[in-house]
């Protein structure tokens, strides 16, 4: 008994290897599911979304052989670090913070942040004085709690979810009267399921919390694979590929995020 | 060794948690720990009196109703508890129009009422098995001296009962307190919620669960010795002379 | 049968995940006990005092606080000493810890130290005669451990042991939280996405009430069997 329990745990516990993930041309990337419309499942359990469609054509164009590595946002740069997958593609805005753990792709797309609120919502702005004493709703650890937590902390109520979809329910339960979380996510979960609108600016200032858009995350030495995406995402850029996609994902209405110029 | 040093030198002096703005923070969630294990112990403890003293009377439908509540929530974990109480009862049709709203919208009663509920199924077998457990004799006195049923529980069986169940007790205080840390995950920053956000904005995990631990262990000491002190004065009469 | 909205595959893998991981931790939790139990009992000062601080640092924190300590807190120290090394010396190795075998050995180490209180009250409660008794007819140490300390240990273990699983299964619930896909991950999710609560939380909550159960009757039978023998006590 004592033996199995301990090569069980071995076995399960402990994966070592000394190959460079850049050496071979295989490629693991971790992403958080679902977050629509960036990364989900389709009913019949198809993986897909901007990030996933984007990066599986980086890879393509990169000849990189990708596969993706699901986990949980809680734990998603230890497992970068960890070499569970090499890389990180789960719509992750480029802060400082995170700067000092991983290494940053380009931006591949700035998308804003924004308010959510019920049709019927009292709620008319988005100044300290309109969310006073209101329950906000934001996910645990993104750079909209960051925002929100410093900028509205005294007045309202933050209240902080382990994921977007979390958050959704408690809009959907009444026990919210706002959500502040990345446009095109909120848009998914909120405004195309029920009856939510956007007030207020979308915001992609300050830098200092939102960054410069999303961007792909490595550990800090695997700086010959950043360039290699880098690169392919410029190609893309160039050939139309990335038009495409954003076209598809995002069509052209207000709000949609930017492109992200190259940089 | 030097660089290896300064290579972890990070987290053993992860200053994320001294500021006075998270230090502010883990002062919050201590006192809605406190406040939200203390409530609940209190309403649990007015619930499990009378409960006790059904679950040993000779009305058989009442014990056993009671046994029935007790099997339940003993037998169930507080976290699923704690969902059905904080989604089931906020997607009842109808809920959101009706009186009871402001109280279900808010997370701390859903949180109070599964909490409550819980260490009341607990103290209940326990204060029951002391009940159980009162030596026949001092029963029988009492029934001599022509006390009255009422009379005999409040001033014979109750007093001896509850002193001897206090170590059990304090016991299930202490297991209150650690289970009360669940309540993060519907929103409350409580102690252990502090910490997850802390971790979660600063990736500094050692510093904000150590600390918070720190901060349990101090609570669950000065729990222990509180009911030491208790057990001292009350049991008394149980030492050996 | 009742339409568990196609959730019911899932739910039934989470169930036999949650059985997995409190059979695993309990074994790990038993070994774990056991050993504490014989440090604290032991003539070696430092190895008692280890003991000591192990089971009263873990009893005195909250499961779910431990739980996040060693599941965020191990993979990010690791990976840091990983780190100093191939900075340092050009290794690189990697060590990934799985997220099951995290929790089996959290919750081993949590329910060691409410063990490891449980066998050393019960080493402690068997009669000195007995030993005495085995040694007089010239029993070795090992004898006398396997046919007299033993089983007479475990009559009086077994009250406790049988709480402390009961306690432990329903810990396991805590893993959802750190992101296991146990059966309670699973019915929140499946509430989150349908809103009906009751519909899947209920049967959750049955299958646990059904596990506990079943314990206890298992442990009613095994101690009539430790007790063969002895008076029923009252």
């Amino acid at each position: 008994m004592k033996k199995l329990l301990t090569i069980s745990l071995l076995s399960a516990a402990v994966a070592a290897g000394s190959a460079q993930a850049s050496d071979d041309n295989t490629v693991r990337i971790g992403v958080d599911v679902p977050y629509v419309p960036m990364e989900y499942r389709t009913p019949d359990g198809e993986l897909t979304g901007f990030d996933i469609e984007l990066g599986n054509a980086l890879c393509e164009q990169a000849k990189l052989q990708c596969s993706w590595v699901e986990q949980g946002w809680d734990g998603i740069i230890p497992g970068l670090l960890a070499r569970r997958y090499d890389a990180i593609m789960s719509s992750m805005t480029i802060n400082d913070e995170r700067r000092q753990q991983v290494l940053f792709s380009d931006p591949y797309i700035v998308p804003p942040s924004a308010w959510f609120v019920p049709d019927d919502s009292s709620i008319t702005g988005t100044s300290q004085q309109d969310m006073e004493g209101a329950n906000i709703g934001v996910q645990r650890g993104t750079v909209q709690d960051s925002y929100v937590t410093d900028n509205y902390g005294d007045v309202a109520n933050i209240q902080r979810y382990a994921s977007a979809d979390d958050v959704a329910v408690d809009m959907d339960t009444g026990r919210l009267d706002a959500a502040f979380l990345d446009y095109p996510t909120g848009e998914a979960a909120l405004v195309d399921e029920g009856n939510y609108k956007t007030i207020g600016e979308m915001l992609t200032e300050p830098k200092e919390y939102f960054g410069e858009g999303f961007g792909i995350a490595f550990r800090q030495r695997d700086e010959a694979l950043a360039d290699k995406f880098n690169q392919a995402l410029e190609t893309l850029r160039d050939n139309g590929t990335y038009d495409q996609l954003h076209d598809k994902y995002f069509g052209g209405g207000g709000g949609a995020p930017e492109p992200a110029s190259g940089s | 060794m030097q660089e290896l040093l300064q290579s972890i030198a990070p987290w053993l002096a992860d200053n994320a948690i001294f500021t006075p703005q998270t230090l502010a923070q883990y002062w919050e969630g201590f006192v809605n720990t406190v406040q939200l294990v203390f409530i609940s112990l209190v309403l649990g403890l007015i619930l499990a009196l009378p409960l006790s003293i059904g679950r040993a009377s000779r009305l058989k439908p009442l014990s056993l109703a009671i046994w029935v509540y007790t099997w339940v929530f003993r037998g169930t974990p507080l976290l699923v508890q704690l969902y059905i109480a904080y989604y089931g009862l906020a997607f009842i049709p109808g809920i959101q129009q009706s009186i009871v709203w402001p109280l279900i919208r808010d997370p701390l009663y859903p949180a109070l009422l599964a909490f409550m509920l819980n260490t009341a199924a607990y103290t209940t077998e326990i204060f029951y098995g002391a009940i159980k457990a009162t030596p026949r004799g001092e029963v029988e006195a009492a029934r001599a001296y022509g006390m009255s049923s009422l009379m005999a529980y409040r001033r014979i069986i109750l007093p001896s009962a509850l002193r001897r169940a206090l170590p059990a007790y304090g016991n299930e205080v202490i297991f209150m307190l650690h289970a009360s840390a669940i309540a993060s995950v519907v929103t409350i920053t409580d102690l252990t919620g502090v910490a997850y956000n802390v971790y979660a904005r600063f990736y500094a995990p050692f510093s904000a669960f150590i600390f918070v631990a720190l901060c349990y262990m101090v609570l669950s000491f000065a729990i222990q010795g509180a009911f030491k002190l208790l057990e001292k004065r009350m049991l008394v009469h149980l030492q050996p002379a | 049968m009742i339409d568990f909205m196609g959730y019911g595959p899932r739910l039934l893998e989470g169930a036999l995940l949650t059985a997995q991981l409190a059979v695993l931790s309990l074994l790990l939790a038993l070994v774990l006990g056991l050993a504490t139990a014989s440090a604290r009992l032991s003539q070696n000062p430092p190895l008692r005092a280890i003991a000591v601080v192990y089971t009263v640092a873990i009893r005195s924190v909250p499961d779910l606080v431990l739980m996040m300590l060693l599941f965020y807190g191990a993979q990010i120290g690791l990976n840091q000493i990983t780190d100093a090394i191939y900075n340092h010396w050009g290794y690189d190795i990697f060590i990934t810890i799985d997220p099951f075998a995290a929790g089996v050995a959290t919750i081993g180490l949590i329910f060691g130290a409410y063990m490891a209180e449980t066998f050393r009250g019960a080493f402690l409660a068997v009669d000195r005669g007995q030993i005495e008794a085995g040694a007089a007819y010239g029993m070795s140490r090992w004898l006398v451990f396997r046919h007299i300390r033993f089983p007479l240990m475990m009559r009086h273990a077994l009250p406790g042991l049988g709480n402390n699983w009961m306690v432990l299964l329903k810990t396991t619930a805590l893993v959802s939280i750190i992101g296991l896909s146990d059966m309670v991950r699973i019915a929140a999710e499946a509430t989150r996405a349908t809103h009906q609560t009751f519909l899947f939380m209920i049967p959750v909550a049955l299958g646990y009430l059904v596990m506990t159960s079943v314990s206890e009757v298992i442990f009613g039978w095994l101690s009539r069997r430790y007790n063969a023998g002895f008076e029923e006590q009252h």
